[in-house]
């Protein structure tokens, strides 16, 4: 989505902004980009969602971190072998409980840094393709396009009765 | 989900199926939620004061007693955990309602979370804070105590991975981090909204913390992901952290700590008092900043319901320690009790069975659910029951052991009080400076809850594609 060359339609009905969606899709728009000020599942329904990546995250980070939560407390244990209370050197029960702490921790934290790659976040470049409406009630609907793309574009959102549109190499 | 069914209901029943029935418009969240982060006024300040009061009092008496050393505090054989290690308890507890009304009841799909998760998760966040000053505290050679952590030090002698204690360390850490990054992850969409609103140095902030997020389809979708599985994470977490802290006492062989009761005993006891802490902080955020609309009688009644709930479990936690020390047979376990109820710190144990046990009680009516001050009231008692739970479960344990010889009565000192009541102050310190800086209710998800705007009034019209009108909650 780097280009910002294009037309973006600000809506204040949830239901018009699924219908625009829907159409630009149908008419061979792909790479429509939608703004909401919540997790609006019906506008994702719109595009047309798989399964996010993060979830694959999340597995790898909890499982590296129950492995590794085992893995230390053992190998610490046997780096020096000091019998603790009559307990085996190896007292595998009680490392369940570090080795738990850390399928955790892992898992979280790789489920963030899962979802900051696949959501391009931090972002610091100033966003061109942004109204602030957009984080109070305003839905949005961008459209990369140009010459008669943009024409088409343009008039499928005006079907929609859009709040507003501007256009322009940065819309 | 209404919408089929909207056309037969009356206006009156179809707000009083809502969430928020004030609400109408996303719009207006925005702007009644970041109105609280304007100036604060006359009676934010004074709050402020007395808890920078309390951060002095407990910096204050922490400075004595590393000067003085561990000595100025009350604790001596047999008493070696006292009013620390009570304070820390009583913390992580308070810590636990939050990734309880985050998490777990987001799973779970609870309708009326939305609102309060969001000083709930806050109130997590500050009360592991204060918990791990205590640790710290406790140890009394505090430039000692990053011994807890398991580096490669000079010897390469790692920590004891059996001891109870070092789980703890792992399990609170642990808490902490995920804790914070839920809390802070949660906030992204929400500081977006500050940053679009504000000028100046607050929007130059706010646009840091924000991280860019601009709410597209792609941030939502992974975002909606994470944070599922963030809560997934956090569930068997905030169930573990009190169960590794209540091992802290039931991994000994002390009559009244060895029971295997004592990790749901301590969890339920922990939700109990964190629920009736969200509800102390809430009913005067509320009034404060006119929330009437966003925390309504319906919020404090399911709240309320959940506090009788753990109320009733720990209660019967109480009753199954009794019957259990008078069927086991074994005299030290028998006494223990029987000192407990009539000993020399029966006084404690009445305030924690009352508190606890019966004044919650008086939520079976409706009426006192409803009535925010009598919860405010209840909810006080609460924590003063809690805290005194933990005092009954460690002193008296510890005053009165096995061998006769060896018992002993133990008393805070000054020092002790001044760094318990001061880490209050802690406390609210970070609290108040919270709900002026960051939106202390969710936007977005409260957004979620709230019907959208739709261009055709009742739907259906035109066949599959209509949008229901009610959002589903959550993912």
């Amino acid at each position: 989505m780097s280009q910002s060359s294009g037309i973006l339609a600000s809506f204040d009905y949830l239901d018009s902004t699924a219908d625009a969606v829907k159409e630009l899709k149908a008419a061979g728009f792909d790479e429509v980009t939608t703004y909401a000020s919540y997790p609006e599942h019906h506008l994702e329904d719109a595009l047309g969602y798989g399964e996010s990546p993060v979830r694959v995250w999340t597995l790898v980070g909890a499982l590296t971190g129950t492995a590794g939560g085992f893995a230390f407390t053992a190998w610490s244990s046997m780096d020096w072998p000091l019998v603790v209370g009559g307990k085996p050197i190896l007292s595998m029960p009680a490392y369940v409980v570090i080795a738990f702490e850390m399928t955790i921790l892992f898992g979280a934290l790789s489920t963030v840094l899962g979802m900051f790659i696949n959501s391009r976040l931090p972002n610091v470049t100033p966003a061109v393709v942004y109204d602030p409406e957009f984080s109070s009630g305003r839905y949005g609907v961008f459209v990369p396009a140009s010459g008669t793309d943009l024409d088409r574009a343009r008039e499928i959102l005006g079907k929609h009765d859009p709040a507003e549109t501007r256009e322009g190499a940065h819309a | 989900m209404a919408t089929a069914t909207d056309a037969n209901l009356t206006e009156a029943q179809r707000r009083g199926a809502l969430a928020h029935p004030d609400v109408e418009l996303h719009s207006e969240v925005n702007r009644d939620i970041l109105k609280m982060l304007s100036a604060p006024g006359k009676g934010w300040w004074f709050l402020f004061s007395l808890a920078v009061l309390g951060v002095g009092l407990l910096f204050g008496s922490w400075g004595w007693q590393v000067y003085r050393g561990i000595g100025v505090s009350g604790l001596t054989s047999p008493v070696g955990w006292g009013a620390y290690i009570t304070t820390f308890v009583f913390w992580v507890g308070i810590a636990h309602s939050g990734t309880l009304i985050s998490a777990i009841l987001f799973l779970f799909r609870a309708p009326w979370r939305q609102s309060i998760y969001r000083m709930a998760e806050a109130m997590t966040v500050f009360g592991v804070m204060t918990a791990g000053l205590f640790p710290l505290i406790h140890v009394g050679r505090v430039w000692h105590a990053y011994w807890l952590i398991p580096y490669p030090n000079a010897r390469y002698l790692w920590p004891n991975f059996r001891s109870p204690l070092v789980w703890d360390v792992f399990a609170v850490t642990t808490y902490f981090t995920v804790s914070s990054v839920f809390f802070y992850l949660g906030m992204v969409p929400d500081m977006a909204a500050a940053r679009d609103q504000a000028k100046g140095i607050r929007r130059k902030l706010y646009s840091v913390i924000a991280l860019g997020w601009r709410g597209t389809d792609r941030q939502w979708h992974h975002f909606g992901k994470a944070y599922l599985f963030l809560a997934a994470l956090a569930t068997p977490l905030v169930l573990s952290v009190h169960s590794v802290v209540s091992w802290d006492f039931a991994m000994s062989i002390v009559p009244g700590w060895h029971a295997t009761v004592f990790a749901p005993y301590f969890v339920a006891g922990a939700i109990f008092s964190g629920v009736a802490m969200v509800i102390t902080l809430a009913v005067p955020i509320r009034k404060v900043f006119g929330l009437e609309a966003y925390l309504t009688t319906k919020h404090f009644d399911a709240m309320a319901k959940l506090v009788m709930l753990t109320s009733m479990i720990v209660f019967y936690a109480y009753l199954t320690e009794f019957f259990m020390a008078w069927y086991s047979g074994e005299p030290p376990e028998k006494q223990m009790f029987w000192n407990r109820l009539f000993g020399h710190y029966w006084w404690a144990t009445w305030i924690m069975l009352i508190c606890n046990g019966m004044v919650p009680m008086m939520l079976w009516f409706k009426r006192i659910r409803h009535s925010i001050p009598a919860l405010f009231a209840i909810t006080i008692f609460i924590n003063i029951g809690m805290w005194f739970e933990r005092y009954v479960i460690i002193v008296t344990s510890l005053s009165h052991e096995y061998a006769p010889f060896a018992w002993g009565v133990y008393r805070p000192s000054l020092t002790e009080m001044g760094i318990v009541i001061g880490s209050f102050g802690w406390f609210s310190f970070w609290f108040l400076l919270f709900i002026r800086l960051l939106p202390p209710v969710a936007i977005a998800e409260l957004k979620e809850v709230i019907p959208p705007m739709m261009r055709r009034k009742s739907g259906g019209h035109d066949g599959g594609d209509a949008v229901p009108a009610t959002a589903p909650a959550g993912d």
